[in-house]
């Protein structure tokens, strides 16, 4: 278990000082940036990049001190923006995203579980049917379409939940939806696929032939196992739910991360969106990590010895 | 007792012909797979769709006298009509030859990228799988941590520093994305390698790129095919997001996802400029989406057991 | 003795791609109390199924009972509804499957898969049910049975899972076991330790068994009595003594010439009954196995044959024992053990035309 944990720990170290390590040489690169000599700068923004990157230094000194500064938990100062760092927007518009996200996800899985429970249930009955082409649309859709026309529908026309804005719980609504659909969609049909993959197996025959009902027989032997591999798409689903967050963000209206991060993208605010990237990457390999982890702990069979199911 | 007449009772024995007969008829394994797969109603509307949407993509800039990159300010965002049958955009242009125009483009790029994950992704995961060992473990470690990058954080960086073309977002969309493929190709030829065929292939001194072009690739092109299928509209999406976030194609290009980005700030006033490219997004990838499943239900052998 | 289940005219098709599937085609048999009855066949000849079916295991649809009767102590099984049968799966019947690696559900720790039938059908409080499981794995041989309760069925190993298989059969002292090759899958040693457990807890329990296999070995070792399945039907039956030293039907013969033996001499070759079973989606005219039978008559090819009578417990179906039939001498393996019995009859006596 512990040398699972450090193995994987080792690796998602390795992954994160490649993307730091990338976004840093890239931003050098870009067109614009403010490593660059032949820049004009407002003075106060021109202190504040020396202050934290130390911009006369040589490169290799100032690669060191972003590392170190990051381990610090220190995301550098904006490049547009005199009065502001990432920090602060991590600050203010993390915890809305976040509050989006968990919305989000609480959607996804709880609905896309039922689907794909009675979808498996009802296989190739009419149930099963809906069930699949609500899988299908939520997965061709994607949430910025699925958003705009959720908004356009429902808060534009019929005038039932705000247009946009972040306020009440009712202004949560749409944009929980439309971030929460595909996810959702891969949800059901995951379950669907491992419901019916745990249907197929023996041991539902023993526990059949124990004279079990078949709703115990569901609840006990079938569900348990089957939501296993969702479990394990938490990961992506939490990829999905951040990249997501951008773009529904930005049509709500939302002051979250994710607006911010974009906002950044179009004023070409380097720092900024290097920061960003770098705090969403620690983000996502830690909540993978953790997902992970707690697949081991909930599926026996796995000793999280070398990571596999093993006998 | 009935009455049976005597030399009924010969002994004719076996029947050598009626012994072997196999009263089904045997199909090769992708004449089967066919089969299966035109009997899937969704994947075969796939099919007609992706047809219809290609067939529009190459004749449909041609079905208006509008080109899609001339402006015409005195007609600025016209709904659909018998002139500008999808109506026009904000500087006049017709509306019908852009979305077509635009179905070129991002389906060009979900082929592109389809196909450059294909070569590296079928190469990485081949050698890996075929060579073990120690040169699995390492090519496969790299691909464990590029694999931990983030994909589209690292898209959209690319993106930015790179500026956006269609050269930079088709190499921004695979530079991690062959690692997929590579998996499934690797974990393929692993499951091949040592079966009794490829082993009496070895035996009977076949060379290696024998081995994997006749014996290895073949068998796990299901799979591979199945990615590819799937990589397309995953692409596409990738593309009208990155559009979405204002790292798309510039103008005069049109692609589907720049379309439904200039259509989304009028969303109010003139809905149609994000409901067609919108639609078309959708469309495409629901296309896509039921053809790979379809292939994917027609290729697993155990659900053809199961039915 | 006490017939606790009589099988009559048994027919079961599935609903498949491409047409129907005949599985099971007219099977009739007796169980006693207290008797094991072993069911050979090829894979494919139905006798899974016609097990699957006593239980009413089969998938419905697309699995159908398209005729016949199940009496179990009397009471027809096949009227039965979902909830009845609840009462009698693990209670009354029980099965045994092939694989234990996959017939134990593996998130489940084994005490609770054993609890579980208690429970169920036992009236027990879940303290009295856990300390029954450790008195089960007890019995099925299981050392140190306090902790494997507690365990998960990827810590056992095959033979012992298909010990705590035996025990979750066994929980509710059920009078019909029905064991679907409980020793394929395992180690011949293996093999041998668990047919002893199953003889020794049948003595004990006084349960009556279905055996279901196509190793011919193990019939002879726990059966006693035999039925020979070909193509969804019934070919031979009887005693093991009558099948293995007086076989008459020539699948049978097959099936023994085709069986290894460690007294049998070297130059004696084994030989393969040649072909492959029919498609049961179109079952050929007249006996099913006649493309494949050597001994074959022009009628097989036509009519299908009539049931005969060569003892009082011993039956088969095939045209040879019909009075205008010619002699024919079975295969050398099978003749060099065959044995005058003194049951059997003067001459078989046709009990059933064939349809």
């Amino acid at each position: 278990m512990v040398k699972y944990i450090s193995k994987r720990l080792l690796y998602m170290i390795v992954s994160l000082l490649i993307i730091i390590t990338a976004t840093f040489f890239l931003m050098r690169i870009a067109p614009g940036n403010p490593f660059t000599s032949e820049k004009k700068l407002p003075p106060e923004i021109e202190a504040n990049l020396n202050e934290h990157y130390g911009l006369d230094k040589p490169w290799y000194v100032q690669y060191g001190d972003y590392l170190v500064r990051i381990v610090q938990w220190d995301f550098g100062p904006s490049f547009k923006y005199e009065s502001r760092t990432v920090n602060d927007l991590i600050n203010d518009g993390f915890p809305v995203s976040l509050t989006l996200g968990l919305e989000a996800i609480l959607f996804a899985v709880a609905v896309g579980i039922v689907l794909g429970v009675i979808a498996a249930l009802r296989h190739n009955k009419w149930q099963d049917y809906t069930a699949m082409i609500i899988a299908v649309f939520g997965i061709s859709v994607p949430s910025f379409i699925m958003a705009t026309f959720l908004q356009y529908i429902f808060a534009i026309k019929l005038g039932l939940f705000p247009v946009a804005r972040w306020e009440t719980f009712s202004h949560t609504v749409l944009p929980a939806l439309a971030l929460g659909a595909t996810p959702m969609a891969f949800i059901a049909r995951l379950t669907r696929s491992s419901m019916l993959e745990v249907l197929s197996n023996d041991y539902i025959k023993t526990a059949k032939a124990k004279g079990l009902s078949r709703g115990a027989m569901i609840m006990k032997h079938t569900i348990r196992n089957a939501l296993l591999p969702v479990v394990s798409y938490m990961g992506p689903l939490a990829a999905g739910i951040i990249t997501g967050s951008f773009v529904i963000e930005k049509i709500f209206g939302i002051p979250g991360l994710g607006s911010h991060f974009v906002l950044s993208i179009s004023n070409r605010d380097y720092t900024v969106i290097m920061g960003v990237t770098v705090f969403y990457s620690i983000l996502l390999l830690v909540s993978i990590l953790l997902v992970d982890i707690a697949y081991g702990l909930i599926d026996p069979r796995i000793k999280l010895a070398g990571g596999k199911k093993g006998e | 007792m009935q009455q049976i007449s005597k030399e009924k009772f010969q002994i004719v024995g076996v029947k050598a012909s009626d012994a072997e007969k196999i009263s089904k008829p045997s199909l090769s394994f992708w004449k089967d797979v066919f089969i299966r797969f035109r009997k899937n109603k969704l994947a075969m509307f796939g099919i007609v769709l992706l047809i219809i949407l290609v067939f529009m993509a190459i004749f449909g800039p041609y079905m208006t006298k509008f080109d899609y990159a001339s402006n015409d300010l005195m007609n600025t965002n016209k709904p659909p009509s018998s002139t500008h049958w999808f109506g026009t955009d904000d500087l006049g242009r017709d509306m019908f030859a852009r979305t077509w125009q635009g179905a070129r483009i991002s389906l060009f790029i979900g082929i592109m990228a389809a196909l450059i994950d294909f070569f590296i992704g079928v190469a990485w995961g081949g050698i890996a799988g075929y060579k073990g060992g120690r040169v699995d473990e390492i090519m496969m470690r790299i691909a464990d941590i590029l694999y931990g990058v983030p994909y589209l954080l690292l898209v959209i960086l690319l993106m930015v520093v790179l500026g956006a073309n269609l050269t930079t977002m088709i190499i921004a969309m695979t530079i991690t994305g062959w690692i997929n493929m590579a998996r499934i190709v690797r974990g393929e030829v692993l499951s091949l390698k040592n079966q009794e065929y490829v082993l009496a292939a070895r035996t009977l001194g076949a060379s290696v790129s024998r081995i994997m072009g006749r014996h290895l690739i073949p068998n796990a092109m299901g799979s591979i095919l199945v990615t590819m299928t799937l990589t397309i509209p995953s692409a596409i999406f990738t593309e009208s997001f990155l559009s979405f976030l204002g790292l798309g194609l510039t103008p005069p290009l049109a692609s589907w996802g720049t379309m439904a980005n200039d259509g989304l700030a009028s969303i109010q006033y003139y809905p149609w400029r994000l409901f067609f490219p919108a639609v078309l997004i959708a469309l495409t990838i629901f296309a896509f989406n039921v053809i790979g499943d379809g292939l994917r239900d027609a290729l697993d052998p155990r659900l053809r057991n199961k039915e | 003795m006490d017939k606790i289940l009589e099988v009559k005219d048994l027919k079961v098709s599935f609903q498949v791609y491409g047409g129907e599937v005949q599985a099971v085609r007219g099977v009739s048999f007796d169980l006693f109390k207290g008797e094991t009855l072993a069911v050979v066949g090829e894979s494919g000849s139905g006798k899974s199924v016609l097990n699957q079916t006593v239980m009413k295991l089969i998938p419905m649809p697309p699995g159908k009972i398209t005729g016949g009767q199940i009496l179990f102590h009397g009471e027809d099984i096949v009227k039965k509804t979902d909830k009845e049968m609840e009462k009698i799966r693990g209670k009354e019947i029980s099965m045994i499957f092939q694989d234990p690696m996959t017939s134990l559900n593996p998130t489940m720790k084994v005490g609770h898969q054993i609890t579980e039938v208690l429970l169920k059908h036992q009236n027990m409080s879940s303290h009295q049910a856990k300390e029954r499981a450790v008195e089960l794995l007890r019995l099925v041989g299981i050392p140190m049975p306090e902790k494997r309760i507690n365990q998960y069925p990827h810590e056992f190993s095959g033979g012992m899972r298909q010990r705590a298989m035996i025990a979750i059969a066994l929980a509710a002292n059920p009078s019909l076991l029905i064991a679907d090759e409980p020793t394929t899958a395992l180690d011949v040693t293996i093999q041998a330790q668990i047919l002893e457990l199953m003889k020794d807890l049948q003595k004990k329990m006084d349960t009556s068994i279905i055996f279901i296999t196509h190793d011919l070995g193990v019939v002879a070792n726990v059966a006693d009595r035999v039925a020979v399945m070909y193509a969804g039907q019934i070919v031979e039956i009887g005693t093991v003594d009558e099948i293995f030293y007086d076989p008459r039907h020539p699948y049978t013969w097959g099936l023994l010439a085709s069986m290894p033996s460690l007294d049998s001499s070297h130059e004696e070759e084994l030989t393969a009954i040649p072909g492959t079973p029919p498609d049961l989606t179109h079952p050929p005219k007249g006996d099913a196995f006649a493309a494949r039978n050597k001994y074959a008559l022009a009628i097989d090819f036509e009519e299908e044959p009539p049931l005969f009578q060569v003892s009082e417990t011993h039956f088969a179906k095939t045209w040879l024992l019909h009075p205008d039939a010619p002699k024919v001498e079975p295969p050398e393996a099978v003749k060099r053990r065959m044995r005058k019995l003194s049951s059997t009859f003067e001459k078989p006596i046709l009990v059933k035309e064939g349809n």
